[in-house]
């Protein structure tokens, strides 16, 4: 019953797609890097290649309403196969390409897909291994001939070869009816959300969603057909869906994929991409990159290039967003733009991005101040899969790192009594498939969505900002609010902090555990020659805790800051002996630390840290690569750490 | 097994014999490298030659390639024997071979030296190619072309302009691989293929050597060490031991052969 304000014409991808021909036809859709030169397809092209292949999959039994699973990298071909799908009245259902076997079963059984169409053979094996548990699955199509001459191709195609199949299959009455049956209202793809917690969910996503918001979010950001994106995040992810499927076909832009997954980065600066999404620790890779490669140049260069640094960061922000700013900072700021800043940018890739987005993670602020004062205009904004993505984003001009900006177009947010953030919009999802205990939980009757995460929206700017997991927010012995990924956040800014564990739910202090990156402190000691032989000697070196410390200190004095969460400032910390590890099951595979396992692991250390003592012996296994288990020993110091007293702070006011 | 056409196991016709070794045997000085030895090489196979160290097995390979001529025996290819010539002559005919310690040009870039592979294929002038138009052009365009190609199937576009002295070892190893298909070989010799290799690499290095026999129809002879990857890999094996051959057949005949299993654990010599 979705009310829909979107013209008949435009409510379905078959049906963008007639109009991109119509309107943009001679231009360039979609570039790939093959054999070391750009080709590219114009949206004629394409829309050939699409309904060719369209025409294949009808002419080979594909039917209205059936699943069809994509696994592989961003391709063309693959994105193609989409519309494809969608024009022949059945519903994509991409794939993460790394899954293992057994998650890909668990994903192909659920949506019982009769169709799957792979990138190569690694996939096509892969699909073989579990064909027996898959009993709906008929037709497997390839993309890449490489090393599949020898297979049956009773029930396995060649993409090519099934385009030609359906070229000659005179079958184009049956698509276009089938095409012309769909509505605001018909499914449009179903992604399966990667599930921290049990199983992945089938999120449904209609025509409508994913098309209004599409719309919504390509007016907010002002995207025209004259855009260019680079694919190089999983087809599988909500976001890609729709920055290059959703908006790329409601704008007409143009989608460059990547050659391989390696070469992303010098893809990017060929392709120069004028709008761009990337998570916080691309940027924190790139960043990192830059400074290395600095620190080796002469003498000269590293001058220019923190002179104009500093004077980036004092006007660069305000230039960008088009801030007063005297005329002296603004010739300076020119030439830094001719000497430092451009080709900086240019060899970033960044030099045409006009639009640049971060999100999954917070950024640290730093990280995300170094690309705004160059002058890309790099923005945060929170999303969910069931959200269609978009929940809040920055608007140009209102950009910070601390907050996820203001609710997008069209969307409603609410925070509950527990501080929970639920939202209401176009692009809320249809339902999780087969699974109406769990749409039933996460979305009420009145359409608002939980989204599992705790924040609050700020009085004076309506932005809103995210603290922690829903979860993980819980309460001190005095009743303040405890956030630990907020501070563990703060903390893990320093290069020097890897990874931080803060505790304190329901006690009367926060205390953290610390890890250390061995790299960077690695190099820092050795630039003040200080010598360690191993990990653990390092982490125990009375500087490395001097140095943490200090990092501790300026936390607590930002966390200070925010009235609601000045509580969570730590008062004692340690370093741990040894790094945290997914193979001891301290970290998910997706690095996020696993809480209740550490505070049962080190119940040692934990209880050290609140009984007052100064020093903890303790014995630790942990687990090798090749899966043989050991145990370290060490003597731990415990440090006690300035905080800020707010009824001093009171008084003082 | 010797002799005749046969069909492998996975289903791979192979065709006649490409390449004959009869009674070959090569001196240095006093020392015999090679004592009479005799085999063949079909077309479409995977052929491997073993043996201890200083067995003499990289001595035959460039027997095979034409860099050593041996005193007595015959080298036949393809129906013909051949008489002594240069290497590049012989690389002409479609034999193309890899190093076992990697011999690229360490300051070129990737891209640069497999195209350093395509060189028996250029035809136009010294001076055609300093003026750089029609045929010299044409020329590199199609050359660049399967070079390309070959970037593409050994998966290493990532380092195409990477001077390959920068890069580790078991890429270059890759890349020489690449020189080598750039040649579009009829015969692929490959010097230890996996040698100083870690367990993942092998596994890579193996499925490209299966690919390029699948996809090209390639006949390759490989030299090797890692008895497992051999076995794993090749149709047919011939092993060596102090320059003589002591066994020859399929992986599971070499495999249960006494005399291999003395060379290889050794024997009480009394």
């Amino acid at each position: 019953m979705a009310i829909t304000g979107l013209p008949e014409n435009l409510c379905s991808f078959p049906k963008l797609l007639a109009r991109n021909v119509a309107d943009h036809s001679g231009k360039p859709a979609y570039r790939e890097k093959e054999f070391g030169i750009w080709q590219s397809w114009t949206w004629q092209q394409a829309s050939d290649e699409i309904n060719a292949l369209a025409d294949g999959l009808i002419s080979l039994g594909l039917n209205v309403g059936d699943y069809v699973a994509i696994i592989g990298s961003n391709r063309p071909h693959l994105y193609w196969a989409m519309v494809a799908i969608q024009s022949a009245g059945a519903v994509p259902v991409p794939i993460y390409q790394d899954s293992v076997a057994e998650e890909m079963a668990y994903v192909l059984e659920h949506c019982g897909a009769r169709f799957a169409v792979v990138e190569d053979q690694e996939q096509v094996d892969k699909v073989l291994d579990i064909h027996d548990r898959l009993p709906d699955l008929a037709e497997i199509i390839y993309l890449d001939p490489r090393g599949m001459r020898k297979y049956d191709h009773e029930r396995v195609h060649n993409y090519a070869a099934l385009q030609e199949r359906g070229r000659n299959a005179g079958v184009e009455a049956d698509r276009k009816a089938r095409s012309e049956a769909l509505s605001a209202d018909s499914t449009c793809v179903m992604l399966y959300t990667s599930g921290t917690t049990g199983r992945p969910k089938g999120v449904v996503l209609s025509n409508a969603n994913i098309i209004e918001t599409a719309r919504a979010s390509s007016e907010f950001d002002s995207l025209h057909a004259g855009d260019s994106v680079l694919a190089y995040l999983p087809m599988a992810w909500v976001g890609d869906f729709i920055f290059s499927i959703g908006q790329a076909y409601w704008t007409g832009f143009c989608v460059a994929c990547p050659e391989s997954a390696e070469t992303m980065q010098h893809d990017l600066r060929e392709i120069g991409p004028t709008y761009f999404f990337a998570p916080p620790r691309f940027f924190e890779g790139l960043l990192t990159n830059v400074m290395i490669r600095m620190e080796d140049g002469g003498a000269f260069k590293r001058w220019l290039f923190e002179t104009f640094m500093k004077l980036a960061k004092r006007v660069g922000p305000a230039v960008l967003d088009g801030l007063p700013v005297s005329t002296m900072d603004r010739m300076k700021y020119a030439l830094g733009n001719l000497l430092i800043y451009g080709p900086l940018k240019n060899t970033l890739g960044m030099s045409r991005v006009r639009v640049g987005y971060t999100a999954g993670e917070a950024i640290g602020p730093e990280i995300f101040d170094f690309y705004r004062s160059l002058g890309i205009n790099l923005k945060q904004l929170y999303g969910q899969t069931e959200a269609s993505v978009f929940i809040t984003q920055q608007p140009d001009g209102q950009v910070r790192a601390d907050t996820v900006g203001v609710p997008s177009p069209g969307v409603e947010l609410r925070i509950s009594e527990s501080g929970e953030v639920f939202y209401r919009s176009p692009g809320v999802f249809v339902e999780y498939f087969k699974n109406a205990e769990s749409t039933a939980d996460t979305k009420d009757g009145e359409g608002w969505v939980a989204t599992g995460d705790a924040g609050f929206i700020e009085e004076d700017t309506g932005h809103l900002r995210i603290i922690d997991r829903a979860k993980d927010v819980g309460k001190m012995a005095d009743g303040a609010m405890f956030a630990p990924k907020y501070v563990e956040n703060k903390l893990k800014f320093y290069p020097n902090i890897l990874e931080a564990v803060v505790f304190g739910a329901g006690r009367e202090i926060c205390t953290a555990f610390i890890n250390i990156d061995l790299m960077a402190v690695g190099n820092w000691a050795e630039r003040n020659n200080i010598a360690y032989a191993s990990y653990q000697e390092l982490s125990q070196h009375p500087q490395v805790y001097e140095m943490i410390q200090s990092h501790v200190e300026e936390v607590n004095e930002s966390v200070a800051q925010d009235d609601m969460l000045s509580g969570c400032q730590i008062h004692r910390f340690l370093i741990l002996h040894k790094q945290l590890d997914g193979d001891d099951g301290e970290l998910t595979r997706t690095q996020k630390v696993r809480r209740r396992i550490i505070e049962e692991k080190y119940s040692d250390l934990l209880t050290a840290l609140y009984d007052g003592s100064n020093t903890i012996s303790t014995e630790t296994e942990v687990t090798y690569e090749d899966g043989r288990k050991g145990a370290i020993r060490a003597t731990l110091e415990i440090r006690d750490v300035k905080t800020i007293d707010l009824s001093h702070k009171v008084a003082a006011e | 097994m010797d002799g005749a056409a046969y069909v492998t196991p996975d289903g791979r016709s192979i065709g006649d014999v490409v390449m004959e070794m009869r009674n070959i045997t090569l001196r240095f000085g006093g020392v015999t490298a090679i004592r009479d030895i005799s085999f063949d090489i079909r077309e479409g196979e995977i052929r491997a030659i073993i043996g201890p160290n200083g067995a003499g097995k990289s001595s035959m390979l460039n027997v095979i390639n034409g860099f050593y001529h041996p005193q007595e025996g015959e080298v036949w290819f393809r129906g013909a024997k051949r008489g002594p010539m240069k290497p590049h002559a012989i690389a002409r005919q479609g034999i193309a071979r890899t190093f076992q310690n990697i011999a690229l040009f360490s300051g070129m870039s990737t891209l640069d030296n497999i195209m350093t592979g395509r060189f028996t294929k250029m035809k136009s002038g010294l001076l055609a190619q300093a003026i750089w138009k029609g045929r010299a052009e044409r020329e590199e365009v199609e050359n660049r072309e399967i070079v390309e190609k070959v970037i593409d199937f050994l998966e290493i576009q990532a380092i195409r302009k990477t001077p390959v002295g920068r890069l580790p070892y078991g890429l270059q190893k890759r890349v020489e691989l690449g020189r080598a298909l750039a040649a579009e070989p009829k015969l692929l010799l490959l010097d230890e293929p996996m040698a100083g290799m870690n367990v993942e690499e092998k596994e890579d290095m193996s499925r490209f050597i299966l690919d390029v026999n699948d996809e090209f129809g390639t006949t390759i002879a490989l030299i090797e060490h890692d008895m497992g990857v051999v076995m794993d890999i090749s149709d047919r094996v011939v092993v060596m031991d102090y320059g003589a051959k002591i066994g020859d057949g399929t992986p599971d005949e070499v495999r249960n052969s006494q005399a291999v299993i003395d060379a290889y654990l050794g024997v009480a010599h009394d």
